[in-house]
């Protein structure tokens, strides 16, 4: 079947079988490494993609139903260079092996995105569904934290 | 877990050629948010020839409230209901679940409809919709008709529905629930995310002094989700006392039949359902009477 959808500001079209998971279809087809395939049954939440702002677990979703939709991964994100998000991650060490970064990331704007100021209780609210099995989170909450607290600087400025 | 086995896939433009379909083909399953369905064709639970894919029908997405009752469309996800002030204010038993299920990714894909179908003895929404004695419309090419959610549930992953008929709404009574004080609780191994080891919800009215309702349900601790009958029935007409409740939660044994998995073993489901019912009848006692004993 022919999909057709928006990846990361880029329309594109696929070729899929009904059964295709979108995650096989970004990673193999259309070369989008950030989306982590970890535990495939919705419990590690490393797979995470955006569609039409939302995010989704992309292990559980075929690709034929994001036809005429919009798919964000991380790499859509960093289209003009790294994100403040993604700086703070990088400044506060929010990583260690790297595997669940690309889902943090995007869970972590779409915190940003809908609300202003985030308290802990926020962040450790809407990263929840995210698992990290090196780092711990701490520096991840920071991170997290640390932008929003930039953002609003800024905006004072 | 990586890939899905093959299917003769059918992605109905309307609600109409969903119920042709349905009527026309022989093994067919439906898909709504896929959070269940995908991960059990991925394991090898299902293998249905056909899948319906219902998850492009608009039509049923959507909150009304009657005045009476809220309508809810069977393809409206657990975050919509989550997001929803009607939901909050009217049947905030259902809200509080709607918030301890799962995560944001899941919240944003799961479904009412399709948490009630998959008939999971563990249905987050389903205790509250036993509360509220919900009723489920199902329809099909030769009609439509109500089912009481206290009837839904046949066993696990069993429901009343025939193999043509759609789950199209869920239809949630508040009116008379407005007195009662209510309360819902979740145990799992994670705070909202796992799924439950055991969840309860409550709602209880008094007047002049004595219980004239009380509502209790429970998942996960039993082949469906359930009302414990033994304990509202005992309760009626008594007067609402501390001892009174703790005596009540004992009964719960009558009305439960845990079995140990991997989330918990039945003696610990067995204890905290009993400490759940006490502690749940006692918020509700207090949230109606905004203060309790004293």
């Amino acid at each position: 079947m022919k999909v057709e959808f928006v990846l990361n500001g880029k329309k594109v079209v696929v070729d899929v079988e009904p059964n295709e998971l979108l995650i096989n279809t970004l990673r193999d087809k259309l070369g989008v490494k950030s989306v982590k395939y970890a535990c495939g049954i919705g419990e590690c939440g490393n797979c995470t993609v955006l569609i039409d702002g939302e995010p989704v677990l992309s292990c559980l979703t075929l690709t034929v139903d994001v036809n005429g939709r919009e798919v964000v991964t991380d790499e859509g994100l960093s289209r003009e260079g790294l994100t403040k998000l993604q700086k703070a991650f990088i400044e506060e060490g929010a990583f260690q092996c790297g595997y669940c970064t690309p889902a943090f990331i995007l869970m972590g704007e779409y915190l940003l995105r809908e609300k202003q100021n985030p308290s802990i209780e926020d962040v450790k609210e809407y990263l929840k569904g995210v698992l990290c099995r090196c780092t711990g989170y701490i520096n991840i909450f920071k991170a997290v934290l640390k932008t929003s607290s930039r953002r609003e600087d800024s905006g004072n400025a | 877990m990586y890939r899905l086995p093959g299917f003769e896939y059918y992605r109905p433009l309307s609600l109409e050629e969903a119920l042709v379909l349905l009527d026309k083909l022989e093994d067919a399953m439906v898909l709504a948010g896929g959070t269940d369905l995908v991960l059990d064709l991925k394991t090898g639970r299902y293998k249905p020839k056909s899948i319906v894919d219902t998850s492009g029908l608009k039509e049923l997405k959507y909150i009304v409230d009657t005045g009476e009752a809220l309508r809810i469309g069977a393809l409206t996800t657990i975050q919509e209901l989550v997001d929803s002030p009607i939901i909050a204010s009217k049947t905030p038993l259902l809200w509080e679940a709607a918030r301890e299920f799962a995560y944001w990714q899941i919240r944003n894909m799961a479904t009412i409809g399709g948490n009630l179908c998959n008939a999971s003895p563990a249905a987050d929404t389903a205790p509250p919709l036993l509360v509220y004695e919900a009723v489920v419309k199902a329809v099909s090419t030769s009609g439509e008709r109500y089912i009481p959610v206290t009837e839904f549930f046949l066993g696990p992953r069993r429901t009343a529905l025939d193999k043509k008929e759609l789950l199209v709404e869920v239809v949630v009574p508040y009116r008379n629930l407005e007195r009662h004080g209510y309360a819902y609780r979740k145990i799992g191994r994670r705070r909202g995310h796992d799924i439950s080891i055991v969840s309860v919800a409550v709602a209880l009215r008094v007047d002049d002094g004595l219980i004239t309702d009380t509502r209790i349900a429970l998942n996960s601790v039993a082949p469906v989700p359930i009302r414990a009958r033994s304990i509202e029935e005992f309760l009626l007409g008594k007067e609402p006392s501390i001892d009174l409740f703790r005596e009540a939660s004992k009964l719960v044994d009558r009305d439960i039949s845990p079995i140990s998995d991997v989330r918990a073993p039945a003696e610990y489901r067995l204890h905290v359902s009993r400490i759940l019912v006490e502690e749940l009848l006692l918020k509700s006692y207090k949230r109606a009477f905004k203060g309790g004993f004293e």
